[in-house]
């Protein structure tokens, strides 16, 4: 097992980066008052941590058997009926989906099937705990329409269903959706907390860290927990016993970025641009998000540059994300990009060095 | 918890005003409304004003109060967004309630009940073109058992024949004195302690918005238990606490790219949500002493711009990068135009 799954706090007492949250949360569900919840906060602060652990809280041990489904749903949509493929991770109290993964048609799972789950009350013999959760992820990612569809189903069935949203964005959801929830912010973890967090792994796995090790992690891993998680496994399989000096590899995909800009610095022309080309689709073939790699290579770039060009290039960086967002295919912006930044940083060197 | 608990209806709910009287900072609707409870005699209305100051609420009150519980579900048909509200809703739906005729008026368990339906269309403003100019004949046509209550908060949007064809009223934003005493009237109710500071916090992070102002109190009452913090209440509200803006604006001010960067990075890594951070940043923009009137002329327009971007799903980071090399160069008086640009 990873240990990143190893480790993963399974309760709300035993949280450790967030404990004012968690504890707010114990206190939620000890009251028996639990609103919808709008979780939002950067990739790898720990949602998702925290809301297993509140499950766990509501529903007891049963919430972490989870059977994964995949099934077909027959929506009716007006004039014709639609095959939906969704897949679930279930329990017997909540059911977690991910509706922004049917795309334009994630109306009708809004419509269709969020309602028909939230309709169906569990029946419990004691009488108790008579409501079911549902978890959506990535709710920044849907559609006006489904959002707006969304806030009628959270009014009507509040009595028997709680929701909890989850997202990295909360810009992207509706006001309507952000009122009738309570918000919860999740920071990233501080850079003090994740190396509170190795060491504390690195007791557990019995390993011993150099001083100033951990701290180097937590550096590079960009206030990620599960970045910097993972990337302390990779450091253990490849060199044990550490050393301070030792070299903390960064992913694959970062450096070939790394390389795509340092290419980009050395020679400005149609065939560099050409060559840049095919690295750039190397990366989207390998499924890597075209507006992570946009914001890498801006990165990148930025360690490179003068001062003075920086506003620039910041500048377009933000333009053609906002073009790639309106558009349908993401290279052609990346590539428009590169090419603007090859005209600007040409016109540069020819100013300063004639 | 199969029964659910009294307190987890919302208090907005639980504290809506039933009777129009009750209904705060609104003297002149109240006054004609009051009015109409005594004659029965009803004009067609439009409410208009800015969210959570009281329009549904009024509407609701005097429909309740007109008809009774009683006789309120055959007399009054409510629809709002949520609903669908095209333009065959309306030729079906409103029309058909609109054209049944009902009894004469006797009183009824002491309710007026006066002959005549009312129709709530409520956040009327998200209606089609389309479906309003349905509405104008029906109105007409069916005068004489029908009332219809139009709500919305941008007039503008409401067409001009179905606006010329109601009296018109305006809900005003509440004052911060009449909001204090209604937090403090739930506050009692509730066992909730909440200071002064708290207190006038909470007037400025809602804004003359009831509505958000209980919101936020419950939000904060269910997390934090009675006694209620300033900074309990920002941290529910989602606003960006005032020190972060103004170290984003320190940064901008030092010239430093680097500098404002990594305040940038941290107002992400933090969470916050980008478009709040921009509206705030405005505000202290816009009313700070130091920035000369062209520095926040070129601030607002990229600060526009942005807003717009982040509508349509552009990144959140490069969006407030892109502000915070913009505002700098406002702010440091570098020329607008890039230099290198071709």
């Amino acid at each position: 097992m990873l240990w990143v799954d190893k480790y993963r706090p399974k309760t709300l007492d035993n949280i450790t980066a967030h404990q004012h949250i968690a504890q707010n949360l114990k206190k939620l569900v000890t009251e028996q008052d639990c609103p919808h919840l709008l979780f939002y906060g950067p990739p790898g602060s720990g949602k998702k941590t925290l809301i297993m652990a509140l499950l766990r809280q509501m529903f007891g041990p049963t919430a972490e058997k989870v059977k994964v489904e995949n099934k077909t749903w027959k929506v009716d949509a007006g004039s014709r009926t639609l095959d939906i493929e969704l897949t679930t991770l279930s329990s017997t109290n909540h059911v977690e989906l991910n509706p922004s993964d049917a795309g334009f048609q994630d109306r009708y799972i809004v419509q269709e099937i969020i309602k028909e789950m939230a309709k169906n009350r569990p029946i419990d013999t004691k009488g108790k705990k008579g409501f079911k959760v549902l978890v959506l992820n990535e709710v920044d990612k849907l559609s006006r329409e489904a959002q707006h569809s969304l806030r009628r189903t959270m009014e009507k069935y509040s009595a028997y269903c709680r929701l909890i949203l989850c997202c990295n964005s909360s810009s992207k959801v509706t006001e309507a959706i952000r009122s009738r929830c309570l918000n919860v912010r999740i920071n990233a973890p501080t850079e003090e907390e994740i190396v509170k967090v190795l060491e504390l792994i690195g007791k557990k796995e019995g390993l011993q860290l150099p001083s100033g090790f951990a701290a180097l992690i937590a550096e590079k891993s960009n206030r990620s927990l599960r970045r910097a998680i993972l990337s302390f496994e990779t450091c253990r399989v490849q060199q044990y016993p550490f050393t301070s000096k030792q070299v903390i590899s960064s992913m694959d995909w970062e450096e070939y970025v790394a390389e795509i800009a340092s290419d980009i610095m050395k020679e400005q022309s149609p065939k560099r641009l050409f060559q840049v080309r095919g690295k750039l689709y190397e990366l989207l073939v390998n499924c890597i998000p075209p507006e992570i790699i946009l914001k890498r290579l801006l990165y990148e770039l930025l360690k490179k540059l003068d001062a003075e060009l920086k506003h620039e290039v910041c500048h377009w960086a933000a333009y053609y994300e906002h073009r790639m967002r309106l558009g349908q295919k993401a290279i052609f912006h990346i590539e428009a990009f590169v090419a603007k930044f090859m005209s600007i940083y040409k016109s540069f060197l020819i100013a300063t060095f004639g | 918890m199969a029964p659910l608990l009294q307190s987890s209806q919302p208090w907005v709910e639980k504290y809506r005003p039933k009777q129009v009287k009750d209904v705060a900072h609104q003297d002149e609707v109240v006054r004609v409304l009051t009015n109409t409870l005594e004659t029965t005699n009803c004009p067609h209305m439009l409410f208009y004003g800015p969210p959570g100051t009281g329009k549904t609420t009024t509407a609701l009150a005097i429909a309740h109060q007109l008809f009774g519980p009683e006789l309120y579900k055959s007399r009054v048909l409510e629809l709002n967004a949520s609903d669908d509200r095209g333009i065959n809703v309306v030729r079906t739906k409103i029309k058909s309630f609109a054209a049944v005729a009902v009894g004469s008026g006797q009183r009824q368990g002491g309710y007026p009940c006066p002959p005549y339906k009312i129709i709530i269309l409520d956040e009327a403003d998200s209606m089609t073109e389309d479906a309003q100019n349905a509405l104008r004949r029906t109105m007409e046509t069916y005068s004489k058992v029908t009332r219809f209550f139009f709500i919305c908060n941008y007039i503008s949007r409401i067409i001009e024949p179905l606006a010329s064809r109601c009296a018109k009223f305006r809900f005003k934003p509440l004052s911060e004195e009449i909001m204090t005493t209604r937090i403090l009237h739930i506050c009692n109710e509730e066992g909730l302690n909440l200071d002064a500071e708290a207190l006038s916090t909470l007037s400025s992070i809602s804004q003359g918005d009831l509505r958000r102002a209980i919101t936020y109190l419950q939000s904060a009452a269910r997390l934090f238990g009675s006694s209620i913090s300033s900074k309990d209440l920002i941290s529910v509200s989602g606003v960006v606490p005032q020190e972060v803006v103004e170290a984003f604006l320190i940064a901008c001010k030092s010239g430093d790219f680097d500098l404002a960067n990594k305040e940038v990075n941290n107002v992400i890594a933090e969470g916050y949500p980008v478009s709040q951070m921009l509206s705030q940043l405005l505000e202290v923009v816009v009313e700070a002493d130091d920035i000369s009137d062209e520095q926040k002329a070129r601030i607002c327009k990229k600060l526009g711009e942005a807003d717009k971007c982040l509508v349509d799903g552009a990144d959140e980071y490069l969006q407030l990068l892109d502000v915070a090399g913009n505002t700098m160069r406002a702010l440091c008086n570098m020329p607008q135009e890039f230099s290198y640009e071709c």
